[in-house]
C-alpha cells in the first residue's frame, strides 16, 4: 500500500472540475533564467503527464525553486516556453493562476489567523460559495479539526505543512506545485505530509514537487527528473532510473532494523496528539515504509 | 479580474485588520509614545512656552497627532515586510486575484489602525483639558487632512516595506518623520527660532499642516496655510504612490 500503483490510480482518479485542456499538465521547453552572471536554468525541457506526481530532484541551488517560481507566474523566464494546463505562463498568466496552487518553500500560512480562518481566507479569494463548509471539510481531511480554531503560530511544523497543502487544494486546481514540502520536518511529520500528497494525486491532481531527499522522490513520484546545474540530466520512472546502473546482484543479507524502524517502534505512531478521528486507520497510514523491499 | 478588485481587497483587508486587532499592543505602542510626549510637553515644558491666548494642550495637539501617524506607519511597513518574508505573499501572487489588492489591503489597514490610535490620543487630550469649539465642518476638515497625511505617509511606508532587507530597515525610515514636527510650529512658535532653523521650520510640510489643524480647532481663519498643507499632502501622496508601485512591480515580476 505504500508504493503508489499507477494502474490503481487510473481507476481511482476523479478528474478535477476546473476546465481542462488536452495535452500534458506541464510542458517546458528550452527554459533559461539567469540572475545577473549566475545562470540558474540553462535550457530545461520537461513534460508532466496529467494526474501524475512528478519529482524534481536536485541539491541546493540546482534551480528547483526558480523552476517552480517561473511555472507559478512569480518569475519571468529569460527564454524558452512553459505551459501549465495548456496556458502559457508568460502570456496567459491569469489563466495559469486559475489552474494552479503553490505551496512555497516556507509554509505559506498566516500565523496570526487560525487554521480555519486561513482556509476560509483562500476560499474567499477564490470566490467560492460556503467557505466555512470547505474549511471544515479540509480540516477533517488533514486531521486538523481539533486544532482548527487555534492560531497557526501554535502549530507544529507538520501541522503547518498539512494546513499549507490543504490551502492549496481549495478550488480544486488541476496542477499543484509543492516546493520542498518536507524540508525541516521530523520523520513522523514527513510521513503525514507524504500521505497528504498521495491523497492529492489520487483525486486526479497533477503534482510537481521539488525535493532534495532521494527517498521522498522514490516514495511519491511517478516520474523523477534530476536537475543539476540548471539542466535536467535524467528524466524517467524510478525503474528506468534504476536501469541506468548495472543490475543488482542477488545477495542474502540478514535484515537489520533501520533507525527509522527503531524510532517508530519506540515513539509509537499516534504520538503527536493533534489528530482526531480514526486513530486506527491513521496509524496504519503512517506505517513506516522503509522496510518494504 | 478587475471585477474582483473590491471583493478581494475587502477580504485581504479583513485579514490584515485581524493582525492589528490581535496584536493590540501595536496600537497601544503607537498611541503611548505621543501620549507620553503630550504629558511631558504640557506638564513639564509647556509652562515655559508662550503660546499667547491658546492653552498649551490646545496648541500642541495637532503636532502630537502628526507624530502619532508617523509612528503608526512604522507598523504598516513592518506588516508588509513580514508578509513579503513569509510564503503567504507568494501564495497570494500565484492566485487568481487582483494583484494590487494585496497592497491596497495594507494601505487601508494602515488607515484604519491610525484612526484608532488618533482617537485614543484625542481622548487622552480631552482628559488633559483639550477643548475645541470647532463645528462639524471644521472637524471634518481636520479629519480629512489627517486622513490625507496618513495616506501620504502610508505610501511612503510601503516602499521600505517592499524593499527592506531587514525588519529594522523596514521601520527605521519613520524616525525622521517622527522627528520632523519638533522642527516646526508644532510645539514652539517658529519666531523664537534662530534664522536658518526658522527658515526650515516655516517651509517644511509639517508647519503648514499643523497650522491648518490648529486654526480649524481654535476657530481661527485658516488663510493660505490650508492650500499649502493640501499641496504638500497630495504631492507627497502622488510621488510616494508612484515609487511604491514601481517597487511593487519590480517585486512581483
Amino acid at each position: 500500500m505504500t508504493l503508489r500503483q499507477p494502474c490503481m490510480l487510473a481507476v481511482m482518479s476523479i478528474p478535477p472540475t476546473t476546465n481542462q485542456v488536452q495535452g500534458p499538465a506541464i510542458h517546458v521547453q528550452g527554459l533559461e533564467k539567469s540572475y545577473k552572471e549566475l545562470r540558474v536554468l540553462r535550457g530545461v525541457d520537461l513534460d508532466v503527464a496529467r494526474g501524475s506526481i512528478f519529482a524534481l530532484l536536485g541539491s541546493n541551488g540546482a534551480g528547483k525553486t526558480t523552476m517552480v517560481k517561473i511555472l507559478s507566474t512569480l518569475l519571468k523566464a529569460d527564454t524558452g516556453t512553459a505551459r501549465v494546463n495548456g496556458f502559457d505562463v508568460a502570456t496567459q498568466a491569469a489563466d495559469v493562476r486559475e489552474s494552479i496552487s503553490l505551496t512555497g518553500q516556507f509554509a505559506a500560512v498566516d500565523e496570526i489567523l487560525s487554521g480555519r480562518e486561513n482556509l476560509i481566507l483562500v476560499a474567499r479569494l477564490r470566490h467560492l460559495k460556503d467557505p466555512g463548509a470547505i474549511a471544515d471539510d479540509l480540516l477533517r481531511r488533514f486531521w486538523l479539526t481539533e486544532a482548527g480554531t487555534r492560531r497557526v503560530a501554535t502549530y507544529s511544523g507538520g501541522m503547518r505543512r498539512r494546513l499549507d497543502i490543504a490551502m492549496s487544494l481549495i478550488g480544486n486546481p488541476p496542477v499543484i506545485f509543492l516546493d520542498e514540502p518536507t524540508a525541516g520536518l521530523d520523520p513522523q511529520a514527513r510521513i503525514e505530509v507524504w500521505q497528504a500528497i498521495k491523497e492529492l494525486a489520487e483525486g486526479g491532481t497533477t503534482v510537481l514537487l521539488t525535493t532534495q531527499y532521494l527517498d521522498e522522490a522514490e516514495q511519491l513520484a511517478d516520474r523523477i527528473a534530476i536537475l543539476h546545474q540548471g539542466r535536467i540530466i535524467v528524466n524517467g520512472t524510478l525503474a528506468e532510473l534504476k536501469q541506468l546502473l548495472p543490475p543488482a546482484k542477488v545477495e542474502y543479507v540478514e535484515k537489520q532494523p533501520s533507525l527509522e524502524d527503531v524510532f517508530f517502534a519506540v515513539v509509537g505512531h499516534g504520538g503527536e496528539g493533534d489528530k482526531d478521528g480514526d486513530a486506527d486507520k491513521g496509524s496504519q497510514d503512517r506505517k513506516p515504509t522503509s522496510n518494504r523491499k | 479580474m478587475a471585477t474582483h478588485f473590491f471583493a478581494d481587497t475587502a477580504v485581504l483587508t479583513g485579514r490584515t485588520m485581524r493582525h492589528v486587532t490581535r496584536s493590540l499592543d501595536t496600537i497601544i505602542t503607537t498611541a503611548i509614545t505621543p501620549i507620553a510626549m503630550m504629558l511631558l510637553f504640557v506638564y513639564v515644558f509647556g509652562g515655559a512656552i508662550d503660546t499667547g491666548a491658546v492653552s498649551y494642550v490646545n496648541y500642541m495637539l495637532p503636532g502630537i497627532l502628526l507624530i502619532t501617524i508617523a509612528s503608526g506607519i512604522a507598523y504598516t511597513a513592518f506588516r508588509l515586510f513580514t508578509d513579503m518574508q513569509g510564503g503567504i505573499f507568494d501564495r497570494f501572487q500565484s492566485m487568481p486575484i487582483a494583484r494590487s489588492g494585496v497592497l491596497w489591503a495594507h494601505v487601508l489597514t494602515s488607515l484604519l489602525a491610525n484612526v484608532i490610535s488618533l482617537v485614543l490620543v484625542v481622548g487622552v487630550a480631552l482628559i488633559m483639558g483639550f477643548r475645541s469649539g470647532a463645528g462639524v465642518l471644521a472637524w471634518l476638515a481636520v479629519a480629512g487632512i489627517l486622513i490625507l497625511f496618513t495616506l501620504a505617509l502610508t505610501w511612503i511606508a510601503v516602499i521600505p516595506g517592499l524593499t527592506a532587507k531587514s525588519v529594522d530597515g523596514a521601520s527605521a525610515f519613520s524616525y525622521p518623520l517622527i522627528f520632523l514636527p519638533f522642527i516646526s510650529s508644532a510645539f514652539v512658535p517658529t519666531d523664537t527660532m534662530p534664522g536658518p532653523v526658522r527658515a526650515f521650520a516655516e517651509h517644511q510640510p509639517v508647519t503648514s499642516i499643523v497650522n491648518t489643524i490648529r486654526d480649524l480647532l481654535t476657530q481661527q481663519p485658516v488663510g493660505t496655510d490650508i492650500w499649502t498643507a493640501l499641496a504638500w499632502c497630495v504631492g507627497i501622496l502622488i510621488v510616494a504612490y508612484i515609487f511604491a508601485n514601481i517597487s511593487y512591480r519590480r517585486r512581483i515580476s
